[in-house]
């Protein structure tokens, strides 16, 4: 198993009262009056101060993604805290940027270029994440036509691809791009390019393009196991029926953890913080979050009939309280032990080798942020490493410049 | 959306093709006389009372939208140039040398975009609450993404004469949300971020007289704006604004706004030609 440390990145101030003063976490909360810069100036540096801890305790990874106009998440620039982190930390970490939403970017090529800056200034420790992005990013805080998000995916990938694997210079007529001369200086250190991993909450079409390029593909939602139990299994359905070869590796989850030294002190010391997150970070109404257009006719048609919708909404309003959140998966929290049997199981369930972890969930404070990274890089993390050692299964899709751990800091296993 | 509207005109369907035969647009027509082309917004393309008592006088030729209901094609269009050229087969399928062009909302943007372009075809053009231009500072609200429950709102001047094909559809009926999510999809592909596409530096090209019909209360684009559009036209415009309607003024008082829109298609204009 692989696991990543994920962080969002979250503002962690917001009034006890913004669910009923304001109807969206993301887009539209006023930034005058809700965002002290002052404050997001000691949050950036806790934040990035525990991905690098998270490096020492064993985490095989760290995670920043992309996220503009938002509370819970404010890192619209993603690179920037990657290129601090790829300075900071071990050449045994990888460093996965999940990523660059491919569609918002014009030319394209900058994705191209700055992915290989950031390949180049961490020695080969890239994983390139391209996710689509959602609703509230690509069409309502970046303006692009809904029934666009698609087609500049699709072009934007065809252009940082060949930009990477291609001689250069050359020309690429797209609609989108027009360039006479791709010749990115430098091109990534990986070759032919960096292991890219998508991002997906079902769409069919994200399934297929994982699984046509050989990507990673990784349920990323906040609703947890039970939520991406549906689309897992139909991605690696779809890798069957592809006729493709089974690999764990291929697979990704992303899953909120609590780790305390007792299920009761979890739930003790977490749950204000799970609450918050859940009760603003989720605040996303739905005209902002299904815009027409935003999916294609074929995932529309799919999402509507078989009502993932209200499967999510199910989920969602599963965060009521402690109890159901743990019951329904919103969560794994508890003892190492606890913790260890679950993510485990979940794994196992939804056949995944690579496990993002989300460690600081809404307005968490630094010092039980680092608490929760410790207990589960050093306690947790030794004791599923091994979940699919007897597969002889190779992970092909991790960074080819991560060195193995010096034994002196090996986690013992 | 389905109505259950009674027609008293016999209205018949026809399928046109365009780009190349990519395209296929749904036109329903109906009624006698001079013809007139009706361009929808948001609803959909649906034959309404409106639709009938401009078919007292008229023929009516409603299209449907690219994309939208049972129309097609819409991944051949990439921007406005398109959607115009597409309209300029259309009426040469159509057989229509010479009309007058009747938009609601989307509709009207499309067809000031229509008359701005084909101009020796549109003899009179009536823009019923058209989007198509933009002030900062009285912006046009978000039709493609209205909150849950409020549409009735935004929409109706009054939320007590329901108007329910055009408001949303029941969560349970699948397939009515999944067309009323393509029906805004095929609009927002031209509108988005907002309906702002440069019509205001083509208005001047407009030769055919212009009615411009608002509701008051019109919570969608402020009346204010007829007054816009009458700045960018260069030909002899008439503006009405009608109280106690909203953005759907024509289907909520199809009488009053249909005897407008017919009046002024039939009497002379003040240096215009009679259409």
């Amino acid at each position: 198993m692989k696991f990543i440390f994920f962080h969002l990145m979250p503002y962690r101030d917001l009034p006890a009262d913004f669910p009923q003063r304001f109807d969206s976490v993301y887009v539209t909360p006023p930034n005058d009056e809700l965002c002290d810069p002052h404050k997001v100036s000691q949050y950036y540096n806790e934040y990035l101060d525990q991905l690098e801890l998270a490096d020492r305790v064993g985490f095989d990874a760290l995670g920043v993604n992309e996220h503009h106009q938002n509370a819970y998440g404010m890192m619209s620039s993603p690179n920037l805290m990657a290129s601090a982190l790829a300075r900071r930390t071990s050449q045994s970490t990888a460093i996965c940027v999940m990523g660059a939403t491919l569609a918002l970017y014009q030319p394209a090529v900058r994705v191209a270029e700055e992915f290989a800056m950031l390949d180049c200034l961490s020695g080969g420790r890239l994983i390139a994440g391209f996710p689509v992005g959602t609703s509230m990013d690509v069409n309502h805080s970046y303006g692009i036509t809904p029934t666009e998000t698609r087609p500049r995916y699709y072009e934007a990938h065809d252009l940082i691809t060949k930009a990477w694997k291609r001689p250069g210079p050359f020309p690429f007529n797209g609609r989108f791009n027009k360039l006479r001369n791709v010749n990115p200086w430098p091109k990534p250190i990986q070759k032919p390019m960096p292991p890219v991993w998508l991002g997906g909450n079902g769409s069919p079409e994200t399934y297929e393009m994982a699984l046509q390029n050989d990507y990673v593909y990784s349920w990323t939602s906040f609703f947890g196991f039970q939520a991406g139990k549906k689309f897992m299994l139909d991605f690696w359905d779809t890798q069957e029926k592809m006729g493709l070869e089974f690999n764990p590796y291929q697979g990704g989850y992303c899953q909120i953890v609590l780790v305390a030294d007792t299920d009761e002190e979890a739930r003790r010391i977490y749950e204000p913080h799970v609450k918050y997150f859940f009760e603003n970070g989720q605040r996303v109404p739905h005209h902002l979050r299904s815009t027409p257009g935003y999916r294609t006719r074929r995932s529309a048609e799919f999402a509507i009939k078989s009502g993932t919708m209200s499967a999510v909404a199910n989920q969602a309003s599963a965060a009521r309280d402690w109890d159901s959140m743990i019951e329904n998966g919103l969560v794994i929290a508890g003892s190492p032990d606890t913790v260890a049997e679950r993510v485990a199981s979940a794994s196992k369930e939804l056949k995944i080798g690579n496990f993002l972890a989300i460690l600081q969930v809404g307005n968490m404070p630094d010092d039980l942020t680092r608490h929760n990274i410790t207990m589960f890089g050093e306690k947790v993390i030794p004791k599923v490493r091994g979940l699919w050692s007897d597969g002889n299964y190779e992970h092909k899709w991790w960074a080819k410049g991560v060195q193995p751990r010096p034994a002196a800091e090996a986690v013992s296993q | 959306m389905t109505t259950t509207f009674e027609p008293a005109t016999a209205v018949r369907e026809q399928i046109i093709r365009t780009r190349d035969g990519a395209v296929n647009t749904r036109v329903l027509i109906g009624g006698d006389g001079p013809p007139v082309v009706y361009l929808h917004g948001l609803e959909g393309l649906q034959w309404d009372q409106f639709h009938d008592e401009l078919a007292a006088s008229r023929t009516v030729y409603a299209i449907e939208h690219v994309g939208s209901g049972e129309s097609t094609g819409l991944e051949e269009f990439y921007d406005l140039w398109d959607l115009v050229s597409h309209y300029e087969e259309a009426l040469d399928e159509l057989e229509l040398a010479e009309t007058a062009l009747v938009g609601h909302s989307f509709g009207g943007m499309v067809a000031a975009e229509v008359a701005a372009q084909l101009r020796r075809r549109i003899s009179r053009l009536v823009l019923l609450a058209p989007l198509g231009l933009w002030d900062d500072d009285h912006p046009v609200a978000e039709i493609n993404a209205i909150p849950n429950g409020r549409r009735a709102e935004i929409l109706l001047a009054d939320t007590s004469r329901p108007l329910p094909r055009l408001l949303a559809p029941d969560p349970a009926d699948y397939e009515a949300l999944f067309h009323a999510e393509l029906n805004s999809a095929s609009i927002s592909q031209f509108s988005w971020p907002f309906a702002e596409k440069g019509l205001r530096r083509r208005l001047y090209r407009v030769t055919a007289p212009t009615l411009l019909v608002w509701g008051a209360q019109d919570q969608v684009i402020d009346p204010l704006y007829a007054g816009y559009f009458t700045a960018g036209l260069r030909v002899p415009a008439t503006t009405e604004v009608l109280p106690g309607l909203g953005h759907l003024l024509h289907l909520e008082d199809s009488e009053t706004v249909a005897a407008r829109v017919r009046a002024y298609l039939t009497e002379g204009t003040p240096g215009g030609r009679p259409a």
